[in-house]
């Protein structure tokens, strides 16, 4: 395949935009910022789950008139935290449906009084009885929300299921779970508030998606567009915990702001982040699979049901993207999936990186390796033989109109783990050794973008401008945390202005700046933005050649010049482009058939895992990562987005685990809250192979959340390989192994091919 | 808050002394203060950041005395006297450390916020074990948690600073005890 050899900045490895500055120490995080006459804010919380609010008192031991307290009845809009469904309060109202969930304001000038303060303030509650789990909640005895629990829910169907199963010679059934997951960025969220009557609200923050806390801004204070202001300051990792939160953080922060009359910092502590803040949505799954004689998929049947906790926020849109990644990279002619996602009095769960695919995968790689099993076949051979292919179509019935290479990723994935030589190895070294080793493969995929219509529907703007010092800059709300935004979109201007990379900036991330490009959210960034990035560029070469004397081709030098020409005789010189749906394109929400995504990135993974039979511990001591991302725009980048997606999965299958009591989050700390250290992750190994995608920028797909599909099912597929215990919960800790292996005699290996 | 009660406290507190980046400073502070917040508040040097506030996430992490500590545990009184290196000190006269300069090739950095912490995590190694194996590597970052990265290009980066530093031996260290003497003969 042709990879746009003819390049010079894009697929470089040029330094990342902002990185001197995250070297010295002088990149500037919410926290490292001070306004004149800053104030500092605090919030008090539900102690419990569900309940009617019966008092709020003030301990008389405080000095309140140095405080400002602000309530419900300081709201000057609607008490909503705007964003798809208009139901989670910005304050509570009368009455918690979660642990933790924000009653009333503090703010402070000195952060020290505020602690004393928070614990001052006394709440009674008329208690009820709260929902806590999927089965619990699905029953639906006790209604928590709505009419009957349920948040959202998708059916997905393709050719006819039930009529499949008396033809199948076999029929596999299986139930996986995964439990929530802590985004843990290093960072702790955060934002700095002001406001004024002139200009309205002002807030900095540690965000993802500017105009997401704009639009929540609105709601709350009834402001027009011209009086809100979001700016996003660097931000310290994100992972999809800065998608949805910070718009309640800023709210907060802005009604004191506005109450107290000073700017006010509100930056949570890391154990309030962890209590307080969304997770990923635990997940039950159910796979029923009927096969033929020779091992092809004759159905598939699949029930999905997420925690979606006490308020709806995005678990709508997790859910979709989870119901489009249940039924893995196969060819099946009859498919149902009926996804669910229902309310429970937990703390809302919220976007992370991979958004509902993470629980998908997990379910159907796992179970793929148990239908392996079940019919004595190679997990390797029942993959193979099931692919999706060029010019098939998927559950969808989606056709997979760009070329598909799974078989080349596999056959690669194999080659470079050695996996058969080192199943065969371990096979007959494990019967005398303690340690247990395994090799265990997941394939798989992330689709691209919004789901569906979600592009469409973005509507997305951006753009480039040259300043009248001669600067180019990026103009996009499309943000940085960590994955490389900065970086990739100013390699695109420049390359396609013909341009020097330091030729190009970006424009602040600041809505009084830059147009609304969408959420940097869903692997959109450099395919869809990147694209529009591209198209712009194309567009202001156009006219500069049209009415700036630009030849055909041109030097860098001729490019300033010919901007330098049209500013002086035309004044501003910018080009926006906006969102434009590839041809051919069809969706049906209400169906849920069609073209789910623009484009799909593709992997297989492969990890070598060792059990110690003797303490419990699985640790992962090798790992393959190949996959097909269309073009990589930066290779230094584009591989740590996979590594570090790969270590927050080794997290996810083997470390992490959120421990609720009572609906509350017991581990809220760093101490019990374990993540993979330095020590824990294995040598990653990652392999690209690229197929650009021509409605992509310069050919790229998304990349950011693929790396977390995969390496749960890989390494818990290993560690069937290891033990011949098939485990299907995650997180798997050193007492669910030991509990699992205590109770189960080892299951008949399948006869290697 | 009024400005006469804050006055008054201020008279009780201890003047404390140190080093930073080989500049003499004083604080008049609570003893009890964190090294982390007079870093931060007092002098300023937001460079170095706070992650959890519990000695886990090694966010905080600076050099004092040869040693690497997580700031945000240390009080600073205990500071009193000490030779404290923040992630400020690293670059010297506009140019880069050779880990600063090895991070940004190799994709070290990513989100940066436990980045300042790892530097100096990883200059405490190097000044130890110039020739660190990858084994020690990880032990001398284990401390120090990235959520980004999953380490791989840290260690990479590290390993090129290793590598680096051989081909100019002894400019660094040079360097800095050239410094500390200018500043301690004020």
């Amino acid at each position: 395949m042709s990879t746009h050899a003819t390049t010079r900045i894009v697929g470089a490895p040029v330094p990342r935009k902002e990185g001197v500055d995250k070297l010295v120490g002088r990149a500037c995080y919410v926290d490292d910022m001070e306004r004149e006459g800053m104030w500092y804010g605090a919030t008090v919380r539900s102690t419990i789950p569900r309940g009617l609010i019966r008092s709020i008192a003030f301990d008389r031991r405080i000095d309140w008139s140095e405080f400002t307290v602000v309530t419900t009845a300081d709201i000057p809009g609607e008490n909503i935290v705007q964003l798809i469904v208009a139901d989670q309060p910005c304050l509570a109202d009368g009455k918690v449906n979660h642990c933790e969930e924000p009653i009333l304001l503090l703010a402070h000038p000195d952060k020290h009084k505020l602690r004393e303060a928070l614990g001052a303030v006394k709440i009674e509650y008329d208690p009820l009885p709260p929902v806590f789990t999927i089965e619990e909640s699905e029953r639906q005895d006790l209604i928590v929300w709505g009419a009957d629990n349920l948040l959202k829910s998708f059916l997905l169907e393709k050719g006819d299921v039930d009529s499949a199963w008396a033809r199948a010679a076999h029929i596999v059934e299986g139930e996986y779970r995964t439990g929530a997951q802590e985004h843990l960025y290093i960072e702790n969220q955060g934002i700095i508030a002001e406001y004024s009557a002139e200009d309205g609200v002002t807030v900095w923050g540690s965000l993802q998606c500017p105009y997401y806390v704009f639009k929540a801004l609105r709601g709350v204070f009834d402001l027009p567009e011209d009086k809100v202001r979001v700016v996003q300051t660097e931000t310290g990792g994100a992972f999809g915990g800065k998608e949805d939160y910070p718009s309640v953080l800023a709210c907060h922060a802005a009604l004191l702001a506005r109450k107290s009359g000073h700017p006010v910092k509100m930056v949570y502590d890391r154990m309030e982040d962890l209590v307080a803040t969304t997770k990923r949505h635990p997940a039950r799954v159910r796979h029923r699979t009927a096969l033929d004689k020779d091992g092809k998929l004759l159905a598939m049947e699949i029930h999905l049901d997420t925690d979606g906790g006490a308020y709806a926020t995005l678990s709508s849109t997790v859910l979709s993207r989870a119901t489009l990644h249940s039924t893995g990279p196969y060819l099946c002619p009859n498919v149902r999936v009926r996804a669910r996602s229902w309310a429970t009095n937990h703390v809302p769960y919220g976007a992370f990186r991979g958004f509902g695919a993470p629980q998908a995968v997990f379910a159907m790689e796992r179970h793929m390796d148990e239908i392996a099993a079940a019919l004595s076949l190679d997990p390797v051979e029942l993959r193979r033989r099931n692919f999706l292919h060029q010019g098939d179509t998927n559950a969808t019935e989606q056709l997979m109109r760009e070329p598909m290479i799974l078989d080349q990723l596999l056959d690669r994935a194999l080659k470079e783990s050695d996996y058969y030589a080192k199943r065969t190895q371990f096979a007959r070294e494990n019967a005398e050794n303690p340690i247990k080793r395994g090799m265990g493969l997941a394939a798989f995929y992330h689709g691209s973008g919004f789901t569906g219509s979600g592009e469409v529907y973005l509507n997305s703007l951006a753009g480039v401008d040259v300043t009248p010092e001669g600067e180019v800059r990026v103009l996009v709300s499309n943000t940085e945390f960590g994955q490389g935004t900065n970086t990739i979109l100013t390699q695109i201007a420049a390359e396609a202005l013909g341009i020097e990379y330091s030729d190009v900036t970006m424009a602040a991330p600041d809505t009084d700046m830059v147009p609304n490009s969408g959420p940097t959210v869903a692997s959109r960034t450099s395919m869809v933005v990147g694209r529009l990035i591209e198209r712009a560029c194309l567009q202001l070469i156009a006219l500069l050649r049209e009415h700036a004397g630009l030849g055909a081709t041109h030097t860098r030098e001729e490019f300033l010049a010919a901007c330098e020409g049209y500013r002086a005789a035309h004044g501003d010189l910018s080009s926006l482009c906006r969102y434009e749906a590839p041809p051919g394109i069809y969706w049906d929400d209400q169906k849920y058939h069609g073209e789910a995504y623009g484009a799909y990135a593709w992997a297989v993974y492969v990890a070598q895992v060792a059990v110690d039979a003797v303490t419990y511990s699985a640790e992962v001591e090798d790992f393959w990562a190949v996959q097909e991302v269309g073009r990589v725009l930066h290779p230094v980048l584009a591989a740590g987005q996979i590594e570090g997606g790969i270590a927050q999965g080794i997290g996810y299958a083997l470390y992490e685990k959120v421990v609720l009591e009572d609906g509350r989050m017991a581990n809220n700390q760093m101490t019990n809250y374990i993540m993979p250290t330095a020590e824990d992750v294995p040598p990653i190994h990652v392999y690209f192979e690229q197929i650009p995608f021509r409605y992509g920028g310069f050919g790229a797909k998304g990349l950011g959340e693929l790396p977390h599909d995969g390496p749960a099912p890989a390494i818990l597929n290993a560690i069937r390989d290891a033990t011949g215990v098939a485990f299907n919960s995650i997180p798997l800790l050193p007492e669910d192994l030991y509990a699992g292996l205590a109770a189960n005699q080892p299951v008949e290996e399948p006869a290697l091919p | 808050m009024s400005a006469n009660g804050k006055l008054k406290t201020v008279a009780r507190w201890p003047t404390i002394r140190f080093t930073v980046n080989g500049e003499s400073r004083s604080v008049r502070v609570p003893p009890m203060k964190r090294l982390l917040d007079v870093l931060r508040e007092d002098l300023h040097l937001t460079g170095t950041k706070e992650g959890c506030g519990e000695g886990e996430c090694g966010s905080c992490s600076v050099r004092m005395n040869g040693e690497l500590v997580n700031s945000c545990l240390v009080p600073v009184l205990q500071a009193e006297g000490a030779e404290i290196q923040t992630v400020e000190g690293l670059a010297l006269d506009g140019e880069l450390h050779p880990l600063q300069e090895a991070f940004l090739h190799n994709g070290g950095a990513q989100c940066g916020i436990c980045t300042p912490g790892m530097l100096m995590a990883a200059a405490q190694l190097l000044a130890h074990s110039p020739h660190p194996s990858d084994a020690e590597i990880r032990e001398g970052l284990a401390g120090n948690l990235c959520r980004c990265t999953g380490f791989v290009r840290i260690f990479e980066s590290v390993a090129a600073a290793a590598d680096a530093s051989d081909a100019e031996p002894a400019k660094e260290p040079a360097k800095e005890s050239e410094l500390e003497q200018t500043y301690h003969a004020r």
